[in-house]
């Protein structure tokens, strides 16, 4: 009959209304500043610099190799290198970056240096409060504000970080197995060295005393 | 309550000069009115958005003061201290004083809309009829506003306002004819007093009656261009229609006018079919008749808060389908049935002879409109 489906569609919102007092099945909302939803493992938007440690500037994973900055599609990394170079967690001598910046007024947040970077040293991050009352100097970020430690790394992508420590964990002692063998070959090398050398002496003090005889 | 209210009045009235008298008697009957709707336009946009808000399964306005009461200050603020910007190639003058005539008619109609007793500002003799013509005048400067813009979707929005407005009018005013025959007088006052007593003395308590409150109130809501007859404003469609080249304070008029409609046509409802400013039962008597009026009042708003969260907006064809084809045929047979609920004695006879003359021909007449029309589940290609 005519006006039925009024009075159903009525008959519904009364339910909601009543419903949003009494069931929380019907106020779905989240009052966002002061509620939040934790963000989703798999959320990102803008990179971050990743650092070991406690001290974000010499911890700084980043060897400056500038592959990000090269493979960036919309070309909104700039790296300049550093001159000294320091060890990196499996001891080697790397280079480091004196000015690293990305502007995310320009990042289309690709994750491209994610996916280039050799060193695990680049990461997206979820951080979405980036309003700013500068939008070209607040919105270019630089190596300061992009550090971030291994620690908030792990708590924003837990699965991802786990598995980047695992290998990194396994490159360290890969690296030491490898220092330990290089040092106990060194060390025979040495042994040997000495071995050959104290033999030469020997022999060379036993020629003195009886000086070879050449065939003749 | 209703005498307290008029020894006031007299009270100062004595305290004037002979000269102002006449003056400030009418300042004092039309501020209280104005102020006391003004209050109820501000607590309405609150309401109208806390409810709405729930009904979406939402909060709604919670941030200005507890619960978001601040709201309608904060809107009116904002709607204060907005830059006026009129289109260079308007129609400056009209399009200056469309929201100001719009404003005009709106708060005359309550003048002759009776609160309480003796609680009514000008009891005309004709008053219904000074109601629907001042009424009309909203239509003419709703086509001034959108012609004045010069903007297309204003003067989309403005003849489809002309259109509706016109073609609603018809049965607002039909199914209130069948009152003023009833009550024999043109009236408000007179018509009130005909339904004077509990809930069984009003006209919403016969059958020709209750047809035509449902009527009134459709028609009503299309004639204010409310949800769901907002086809001439129409945001999805004509961005606001005839309001689309104003803001600030001129774009608060019209938002202030169309409430303003609004409770006019809940106030004469009220009036025409709910008894008035009546208690609904004997012993609720001793309760000020003003607060009956207002309590119907608050009731017929929530009403309309509450069905414009449920129903969508009407396609401009199924506007004029159910103005032409159902709305009019129905406050006809609604005024043959008055007719003949006064010669059959307005009793048990009148019941059963009466009740049938109204649902017959909406189940029919339903089924006929209705015909050929297949109510099928949306098929998605490649949404799903």
């Amino acid at each position: 009959m005519l006006g039925t489906g009024i009075i159903k569609g009525m008959a519904q919102t009364a339910k909601n209304f009543v419903g949003s007092y009494t069931d929380s099945k019907y106020l779905t909302t989240v009052e966002y500043p002061e509620q939040r939803i934790p963000t989703k493992e798999n959320n990102r938007n803008f990179p971050f610099l990743v650092f070991d440690g406690d001290d974000p500037m010499p911890g700084l994973r980043c060897v400056a190799c500038q592959i990000c900055e090269k493979e960036c599609p919309p070309q909104c990394i700039y790296i300049e290198k550093d001159k000294t170079k320091k060890p990196d967690f499996v001891g080697k001598d790397q280079f480091q970056p004196a000015v690293f910046d990305i502007d995310i007024s320009v990042c289309m947040s690709c994750q491209i240096c994610v996916e280039v970077c050799p060193f695990d040293a680049i990461k997206m991050d979820t951080e979405f409060e980036l309003s700013q009352t500068d939008r070209f100097g607040g919105l270019l970020l630089s190596k300061h504000k992009l550090a971030k430690s291994n620690d908030y790394y792990r708590s924003i992508h837990p699965t991802e970080a786990a598995a980047i420590d695992d290998s990194r964990a396994e490159d360290v002692k890969k690296a030491k197995a490898k220092a330990a063998a290089k040092a106990k070959a060194d060390a025979e090398k040495k042994a040997k060295a000495a071995a050959e050398a104290e033999a030469k002496k020997q022999a060379d003090a036993a020629g003195d005393a009886a000086p070879p005889t050449e065939p003749k | 309550m209703e005498t307290l209210l008029i020894d006031i009045k007299a009270r100062i009235l004595e305290l004037a000069p002979e000269f102002l008298q006449f003056p400030l008697g009418h300042l004092l009957s039309i501020s209280p009115v104005i102020s006391v709707f003004a209050g109820f336009f501000a607590l309405t946009t609150w309401v109208e958005r806390k409810g709405l808000g729930r009904i979406q399964n939402r909060l709604g306005p919670n941030r200005v003061g507890p619960f978001g009461i601040l709201q309608p200050v904060a809107d009116g603020l904002k709607m204060i201290f907005k830059e006026d910007v009129v289109p260079r190639s308007a129609d400056k003058v009209v399009h200056f004083l469309a929201p100001i005539l719009l404003v005009i008619p709106t708060m005359l109609a309550f003048s002759v809309i009776p609160y309480g007793e003796r609680l009514v500002p000008i009891d005309l003799d004709a008053g219904i009829l000074f109601f629907f013509a001042v009424g009309g005048a909203a239509e003419l400067t709703v086509f001034m506003a959108g012609w004045s813009s010069r903007n297309k979707y204003a003067m989309l929005g403005a003849m489809r306002a002309i259109a509706q407005m016109i073609s609603y009018e018809v049965p607002l005013i039909l199914s209130s004819i069948v009152v003023i025959m009833m009550a024999g007088s043109l009236s408000l006052v007179d018509i009130v007093a005909v339904q004077s007593g509990p809930i069984w003395n009003w006209h919403v308590a016969t059958p020709w009656g209750f047809a035509g409150f449902l009527l009134f109130l459709t028609a009503a809501l299309a004639e204010s261009n409310r949800s769901p007859f907002d086809i001439p404003e129409a945001e999805s469609e004509i961005i606001a229609g005839h309001m689309t080249e104003y803001s600030g304070f001129k774009y608060a008029l019209f938002f202030l006018a169309e409430y303003m409609g609004l409770f006019a046509m809940s106030g004469l409802a009220i009036t025409l079919f709910l008894g008035g400013f009546h208690a609904p039962l004997p012993f609720l008597t001793w309760v000020p008749a003003p607060f009956w009026f207002f309590g119907k009042f608050i009731v017929l708003i929530a009403l309309f808060i509450w069905i414009r969260g449920t129903l969508p907006r009407l396609r401009m064809d199924q506007l004029m389908g159910l103005a032409w084809k159902f709305m009019l045929p129905m406050t006809l047979i609604t005024f043959a049935t008055g007719a003949t609920w006064h010669y059959a004695g307005k009793g048990v006879i009148a019941w059963t002879i009466c009740t049938p003359m109204i649902v017959l021909p909406y189940v029919f007449l339903g089924k006929a409109l209705t015909k050929g029309q297949t109510v099928a589940k949306r098929v998605y290609r490649f949404a799903d």
